[in-house]
């Protein structure tokens, strides 16, 4: 850095000031929330009720949701990356589709699918006598349906990129598919399985507007930590910024916790 | 591989561009309102009434719970009027000294249970949530704090399947059917009418929430803003209150 810097002379104001404005964006919300937080009254905020209840029901419902993508979406991660059927690029865009999608979309989208009135909804009801909208099993419809692709989308690169010659390695000493999969393909890929499962959980966590649409809002039964913020911001704003600084903490400890798999790489 | 970008991002610029156009030209002069969920289908059609007699004029509307929008005004968001569902979210906005001047009642609204038509979930009257799928606004917006009041007048100790943060929520959730049924506004029931009933709720139990009005202070189109005041208390504002269903003020 201090060599190149001697060579090629100083950044340039020209670059530097957009730079500093992007930083700005970006990190005074933050601290405002740190400046304007109620540290004296932070732990009466977060051991009220209605806080721990949203906080434990957001912890429940994002662990079996990060479960239910790594079930489903460590598999499909795996065909696109090493199978190469008709359709996979199809698949791949529709599969990241979630991603661009306004959050309040899906959750349109997950009422015409799955709600009491949709056809899979009717199924679901008659058949298992399972109904989404309005419980927690919503929650983690709509959950997963918002945080799936980061973890296909990181875990399929994970299994890109680690060498698919130890595969042919294994194949040639005559290990079926399946026994590759689970003693070599996984083994190898498990820092990105780890780095997309996380990263599946945080968006998991912060999911707001296709749960509120979809599963709708109840204390203990919908009511996550994002839709607490919202409707405390409007009764008790010192509640709703306690419970962003809980969430601002989370998010930064998994940066951390990402640190090495993402920061290094572009040190 | 670049070509394709820059074409797609055209057609992006394109789109976004063609779609903004469609919400009016610029160079008219804007007069932003906040107003409660309730008054979409009154404000929109007062909205067309205004905006004939005031040729040169863009009426910039945005609907939300009254909390909200008080929220939304004490925290700096450039407003010339205000209407709320309520006194307190209005009282709100008064105590932070961010009202021109008093505000005005200019009508009043009562509840109704809002079911799917044809009724699927037999509801009858009140006594029949306390067996039924229902949603209501959360008490934090005017529709759930009078919600409440008369759920606990009628004697109903049922909860809602959800708190929904607007009426405008509540009623989608009935008219999807997700919901038998939604305590929402007289108002409410009658302009979603082809796609709801309305079971009435008897006046004993009832609430009634007023409505009130205000310019905001340093709004930038203080006269403008005092007419749109006078318009909601003329009687061609109050005739297209009366016909959506609410009472006067």
């Amino acid at each position: 850095m201090t060599s190149s810097a001697r060579v090629l002379g100083r950044a340039p104001v020209a670059l530097v000031v957009p730079g500093v404005a992007a930083v700005a964006v970006l990190v005074v919300p933050i601290v405002a929330v740190f400046v304007r937080a109620p540290w004296s009254s932070l732990p009466h905020q977060l051991s009220r009720s209605g806080a721990r209840t949203a906080l434990r029901l957001s912890l429940e419902t994002t662990l079996i949701t990060t479960m239910v993508c790594l079930l489903v979406g460590v598999p499909l991660s795996w065909l696109l990356a090493r199978i190469d059927f008709p359709g996979r690029r199809l698949v791949r865009a529709l599969v990241a589709l979630p991603l661009v999608l306004p959050p309040v979309v899906g959750g349109v989208a997950l009422l015409l699918a799955f709600g009491r009135n949709s056809i899979l909804g009717r199924a679901l009801d008659a058949v298992f006598g399972v109904t989404l909208p309005f419980t927690t099993a919503g929650v983690v419809v709509a959950q997963t349906f918002v945080a799936l692709p980061f973890l296909v989308i990181s875990v399929e690169g994970a299994f890109r990129s680690s060498d698919s010659r130890y595969d042919d390695a294994a194949a040639s000493l005559g290990a079926t598919r399946w026994y590759m999969f689970r003693r070599v393909t996984v083994p190898l890929a498990l820092p990105g399985i780890v780095s997309g499962a996380v990263l599946c959980w945080a968006r998991a966590l912060g999911e707001f507007g296709a749960t509120i649409t979809f599963a709708g809002s109840f204390p203990g039964t919908t009511r996550t930590m994002p839709s607490e913020v919202y409707y405390e911001l409007q009764i008790d704003p010192d509640a709703a910024i306690a419970l962003s600084l809980v969430l601002i903490v989370v998010s930064v400890l998994l940066l951390v916790l990402l640190r090495e798999r993402w920061l290094s790489g572009v040190r | 591989m670049r070509k394709r970008l820059v074409a797609g991002a055209a057609a992006v610029l394109v789109v976004l561009t063609a779609s903004a156009g469609c919400s009016g030209s610029s160079s008219k002069t804007k007069l932003t309102i906040f107003a409660a969920s309730s008054l979409t289908t009154t404000f929109t059609t007062l909205e067309a009434q205004f905006e004939s007699q005031h040729s040169d004029v863009d009426v910039v509307l945005s609907f939300g719970s009254s909390t909200t929008l008080a929220e939304q005004i004490t925290g700096g968001a450039p407003a010339d009027v205000i209407a709320t569902a309520d006194d307190t979210s209005m009282s709100v906005v008064q105590d932070a000294g961010q009202l021109a001047a008093a505000p005005a009642k200019f009508a009043t609204n009562t509840l109704v249970i809002a079911v799917p038509a044809g009724n699927p979930g037999n509801v009858t009257g009140v006594a029949s949530l306390n067996s039924t799928d229902f949603v209501m606004c959360d008490v934090s917006a005017p529709c759930g704090a009078a919600g409440s009041q008369m759920l606990t007048n009628a004697g109903v100790t049922a909860k809602p399947k959800s708190f929904e943060p607007d009426v405008a929520s509540v009623l989608t959730k009935v008219e999807l059917k997700e919901a038998d049924a939604g305590i929402v506004y007289v108002t409410d029931a009658k302009s979603a009418a082809d796609k709801v009933d309305a079971v009435p709720i008897p006046p004993a139990d009832n609430v009634t929430n007023s409505y009130y009005v205000a310019t905001v202070k340093g709004a930038d189109q203080a006269s403008l803003a005092a007419d749109w005041l006078t318009l909601l208390t003329s009687a061609a504002g109050q005739s297209v209150l009366a016909k959506a269903g609410f009472g006067g003020p």
